[in-house]
């Protein structure tokens, strides 16, 4: 189990990168952390003549934190953004997630926005750009573009990135004031990909409710989200029985069956998380 | 599918348990490859090749990660810590000679990659709890111990680490 021959690239810049997806095209691949291509190459289920590895491009390894959102570039580790701790006070959602993605040693090497990019159904931080409103920064021949979540995840394992697009980074919007949040999922064994996983949002605001939202791991297509604040808005937090949310969470999942699970267990373990989950962050909120 | 490409073949340095060592290889190489075929320093296994057990983990800059994840072209810019570089069996490293004071280990075959992370995770949580402990190895697969025994050795070389830092 060994990757097959390739040419590998080692671009300084963005602008370097790009030019060589340009010149390598249909197939050229970006190495970033290698936590999801390194295992795909070893297996052979692909065997691209171009590895563009972009672990020497300067200025893409930085978090940057402002009023609005965290700012995370495309060379930072997963471990990088856990232990941020502007990021975590701006955004505590993202280390709840994080600490999720696989076990801290995969962590360590294996990129936020390279875990995006690859769009694994079973990604917990995809379905977090998506629960934040998030955009995905890219980078092709054309200039730089801005690709909203919902127009970037297309199926599992597909994306709106052009094959000769460098993702540079990703800006996770924050939450309004007063929003708490959880991350909860369930895995067959610790560090596993989730059978089922849930974030939940809510946002409190003079006392009552005024935002609740959804988003699924390993129960959808794709990362989406559940807005589910027309239901609950005006109540007070304590007030709410969030059990109630078993139906239009049942609904909004679209599990399969596998190895692992059935999908009429994963249906109900997402309803099952969702409770906790709501119940855990309106907690939070205020 | 797109015609194979030749293989090329890259000189690299790669800095390993302090010594920088110059090979010439395949692009392709792994950097657990490179470590066990081209510079011979076998302590560190490899199980499964796609990041599951955790035999093949290396210090990366003092960080666990997998070498069969990583290109050994990759691995250029970094500082490499095998096994061999924690300790010898006439100088045990408090890790190791937990392992061998708790009966950490049978066939052994996993051992090297517990040894690296718990070196690792010891330097950033000096004293875990045993729930703490069997967290940290979470990443690492065993087929032998059941890791009761792994579990203790984590938390006896935690101590001799302090006892360690003690006296000296
Ligand atoms: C044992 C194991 C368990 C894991 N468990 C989980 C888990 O529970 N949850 C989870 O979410 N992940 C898990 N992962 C995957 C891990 O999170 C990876 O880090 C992540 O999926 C990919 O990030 P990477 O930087 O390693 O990307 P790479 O492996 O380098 O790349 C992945 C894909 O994205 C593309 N890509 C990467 N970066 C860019 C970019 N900047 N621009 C354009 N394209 C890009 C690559 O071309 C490739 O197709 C696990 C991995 C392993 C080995
Ligand atoms: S050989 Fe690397 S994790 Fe198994
Ligand atoms: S001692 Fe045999 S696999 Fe761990």
């Amino acid at each position: 189990m060994k990757p097959a021959p390739f040419v590998h690239h080692a671009p300084r810049s963005v602008d370097e990168a790009v030019a060589v997806l340009g010149e390598v095209g249909h197939d050229g691949k970006v190495l970033a952390g290698g936590q999801s291509l390194v295992p795909i190459l070893n297996m052979r289920l692909a065997s691209p003549g171009h590895l563009v590895d972009i672990n020497q491009v300067a200025g893409l390894d930085t978090v940057v934190v402002d009023d609005a959102t965290v700012r995370v570039g495309a060379l930072v580790r997963h471990t990088g953004l856990e232990r941020h701790e502007g990021a975590y006070a701006a955004l505590p959602l993202l280390r709840q997630a994080l600490a999720h993605v696989a076990h801290p040693v995969i962590r360590n090497r294996g990129t936020t926005v390279g875990s995006i990019a690859h769009a694994d159904a079973a990604g917990e931080m995809p379905t977090i750009l998506a629960m934040c409103d998030g955009v995905v920064e890219a980078v092709g021949p054309a200039g730089p573009r801005e690709i909203p979540w919902a127009d970037f995840f297309l199926g599992p394992l597909e994306t709106s990135l052009a094959e000769d697009e460098l993702a540079t980074g990703v800006r996770f919007p924050r939450f309004a004031r007063g929003t708490g949040t959880a991350f909860l999922e369930r895995a067959r064994r610790h560090g596993d990909y989730a059978l089922a996983g849930v974030g939940a949002a809510v946002t409190v605001t003079g006392g009552v409710v005024s935002g609740v939202r959804l988003g699924f791991v390993s129960v959808t297509d794709v990362p989406s989200v559940l807005d589910l604040t027309d239901a609950y808005a005006g109540q007070e937090p304590s007030a709410v029985d969030w059990a109630s949310s078993a139906d239009a969470v049942a609904d909004a999942v679209s599990p399969e069956d596998d190895i692992h699970a059935t999908a009429a267990y994963r249906r109900m373990l997402a309803v099952e998380l969702a409770r906790l989950a709501l119940t855990e962050a309106a907690g939070r909120a205020a | 599918m797109s015609e194979p490409v030749a293989e090329e073949l890259l000189d690299v340095t790669i800095t390993v348990n302090g010594v920088p060592h110059h090979a010439r290889v395949p692009a392709r190489r792994l950097l657990s490859d490179f470590l066990r075929h081209d510079l011979g320093l076998t302590g560190t296994h490899v199980g499964c090749e796609h990041g599951v057990c955790g035999a093949c983990t290396v210090l990366v800059d003092d960080e666990p990660m997998r070498s069969c994840l990583m290109f050994a072209v990759t691995a250029q810019a970094h500082r490499i810590t095998t096994v061999e570089g924690l300790g010898t069996i006439d100088a045990m490293r408090p890790v190791q000679r937990a392992f061998t004071e708790c009966h950490g280990l049978q066939c052994g075959f996993c051992t090297p990659g517990f040894v690296t992370t718990i070196t690792a995770y010891l330097e950033e949580n000096p004293d875990p709890t045993a729930e703490e402990a069997r967290e940290a190895i979470s990443g690492n697969l065993c087929r032998c111990t059941g890791y009761q025994n792994i579990v203790k050795s984590v938390l006896r070389a935690a101590e001799l680490r302090r006892k360690e830092a003690n006296d000296q």
